[in-house]
């Protein structure tokens, strides 16, 4: 089995809502994909179909060779799911919601109680092992979320923006711990609107939109695809945006985006930097930046959709 | 990694132990939080003081008689609001995804539901035992038998398992727990007290008894009382039996068709 996880096809609507319009995806055993698209982009119903708790109107998907419809049993057995939104239970302590996951898959207590101790020191929650879920920071709640979906050591684990809402060490923290799974062998199925998380942490990043899929490939493949490089242009008067931005738009046959005095767009051939720099020069335009850098994935993202990947305060749908 | 075998299915004893671990989970969640415990605790208490103290004297003489004529009624009332908890729990692991996770798992479907059910049953028996006490202190006497009282117990539980498809309903159809009691109030309220539970029948207008004849409420404390105090309960036994069976038809389907809509 090359493919951990593969779908093709997949459509999902909700009422008049096409949640997912035909997504193909596949991961290959023990890397990481990630799923990457803006809020509503689909990726929770991607998820939610690939771990039985939806089925798909057309398509389909197997997991470990299971058809996620008809073996859904199966496909439950190898799978473990972080959900966007933390899923423990609040009243119990961290341990009891560890032991119950342990339960449930039929170990027997005592082997459940010391898989619970063992993830809480793993997740560095042993501390707050007997306090209840609800006292625990959002962090914390994220990694015993995470603790939760590894009690049964599945094969393949799904994380829905796992690091949404988190400050930023909390979520180097939870990288380092998803690095960690996936070099014990794991494979990873990772939602993230944050571009720069699936640069961090994916071997292959699928981006959809509007439930589509508009690009496949390695993160440099990605930038490859979407122009290299990026180049920055910042003119020393706030009046030459305007035409700063006319000039790099006809040169590199991008849309450029402007955010206060930079005006930046993706370019896919370097030469176009000494055509900038006379055009702007006989425009007589002044500039105190001038760079060319290797694109981030933000700026992939709106090259490839046409818009920019909206904050997850935008567009609350989901 | 420990790949262990993978199983076709899930068999039916796998599924019980699944409930009763889900089950253990709702008890443990009451050791956590005594309060709640208070909550259906509480509030049955003040319903034998209040209905006894406001009501006894005026409907029948005394304190003592009314308690006998009333308290299978108002454990009756109680139940019901009691199996309100089975919704408001199930609405909590909706909204917090909890229930996701479990239906996540390699469990037995039927299993996160049973196990709500089940664990309710626990806080149903509680409670009735809670006013049967504070009952007898304030003067209620079992007429009948042990027998009898245990009979109307496992009557009051069958029909507690029955109507709590309901709250599953008002569970998976509520936006938030709060208005699984918040309906549990508006709506048990009235069907409860156009009953037979606090006043004889035979005081009300003819239209109001038309109803209150067929109320599950009023059949439920008819057997309660005949099996508990004594006098005729068969036929009201049969009914309250029957409605069950009924609610259960219509409610059991209706909710797991709400809940595949949910999820
Ligand atoms: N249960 C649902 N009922 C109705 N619409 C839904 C439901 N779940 C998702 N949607 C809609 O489907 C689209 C994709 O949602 P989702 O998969 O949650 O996106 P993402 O996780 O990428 O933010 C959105 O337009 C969302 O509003
Ligand atoms: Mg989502």
């Amino acid at each position: 089995m090359t493919h951990a996880i593969w779908a093709e096809g997949l459509v999902k609507r909700f009422g008049g809502t096409t949640a997912l319009a035909g997504v193909d995806l596949a991961v290959r055993t023990g890397t990481v994909l990630g799923l990457l698209g803006p809020n509503g982009a689909g990726k929770t119903t991607a998820v939610r179909v690939l771990a039985t708790l939806l089925q798909p109107d057309a398509g389909h998907a197997t997991v470990g060779g299971y058809d996620v419809v008809r073996q859904a049993h199966q496909v439950r057995q190898l799978i473990g799911m972080t959900g966007q939104y933390a899923s423990v239970d609040e009243t119990l302590t961290g341990a009891e919601n560890l032991l119950l996951i342990g339960r449930l898959l039929g170990v027997p207590r005592a082997q459940a109680k010391a898989r619970a101790r063992e993830l809480l020191a793993q997740f560095e929650l042993t501390g707050a092992a007997g306090r209840a879920a609800k006292t625990y920071s959002g962090g914390m709640r994220r990694r015993l979320d995470l603790a939760a979906s590894l009690v049964g050591r599945p094969p393949m684990l799904y994380l829905d923006e796992p690091t949404t809402g988190l400050d930023p060490r909390a979520r180097a923290e939870l990288w380092e711990l998803i690095r960690g799974m996936v070099a014990s062998g794991v494979t990873v199925l990772l939602t993230t609107q944050y571009l720069d998380e699936a640069d961090e942490l994916a071997d292959e990043i699928v981006v959809i939109d509007h439930g589509r899929v508009i690009a496949t490939g390695t993160p440099d493949e990605l930038k490859a695809k979407a122009g290299a490089q990026t180049l920055a242009v910042r003119p020393a008067d706030a009046s030459h945006v305007a035409v700063v931005a006319d000039v790099v738009r006809e040169l590199s046959r991008g849309e450029p985006e402007v955010k206060g005095q930079l005006v930046t767009v993706p370019v896919a051939d370097p030469a176009v930097l000494p055509g900038v720099v006379r055009r702007l020069d006989d425009a007589g335009v002044v500039v105190t930046e001038l760079a060319l850098r290797s694109s981030s994935l933000n700026e992939v993202f709106l090259s490839l959709t046409g818009h920019a990947a909206e904050e997850p305060s935008e567009g609350s749908e989901s | 990694m420990t790949t262990a075998t993978i199983e076709p299915r899930v068999t039916v004893g796998d599924g019980l132990r699944q409930t009763l671990t889900l089950a253990w989970r709702t008890i443990v969640q009451v050791r956590h939080n005594p309060w709640e415990l208070g909550d259906y605790s509480i509030q049955p208490i003040m319903f034998v003081l209040l209905f006894t103290y406001v009501f006894g004297g005026a409907i029948a003489g005394s304190t003592g008689d009314y308690l006998t004529f009333a308290l299978p009624g108002i454990i009756v009332m109680n139940m019901l609001f009691v199996t309100m908890y089975v919704g408001t729990g199930l609405n909590t692991d909706l909204t917090k995804g909890v229930f996701d996770r479990l239906r996540s798992l390699p469990i037995a479907r039927w299993a996160p539901l049973a196990g709500r059910i089940l664990a309710d049953q626990v806080k149903q028996a509680w409670s009735i035992f809670l006013l049967l006490v504070v009952g007898m202190i304030l003067g209620f006497r079992i007429g009948t038998n042990l027998a009898g009282l245990l009979a109307a117990v496992a009557l009051l539980l069958t029909f507690a398992l029955a109507f709590s498809w309901v709250s599953v309903l008002v569970g998976v159809l509520a936006k938030d727990p709060e208005r699984v009691q918040l309906f549990g109030f508006t709506a048990l309220f009235p069907v409860t007290f156009v009953s037979n539970v606090f006043v004889r029948t035979d005081t009300m207008p003819g239209w109001l008894q038309a109803w209150v004849k067929l109320n599950p409420v009023t059949h439920l404390a008819d057997a309660a009382r005949g099996l508990m105090v004594g006098g005729p309960a068969a036929d009201s036994v049969v009914w309250s039996l029957v409605w069950a069976a009924a609610i259960v038809a219509v409610f059991a389907p209706l909710s797991v068709y709400a809940l595949k809509r949910r999820v």
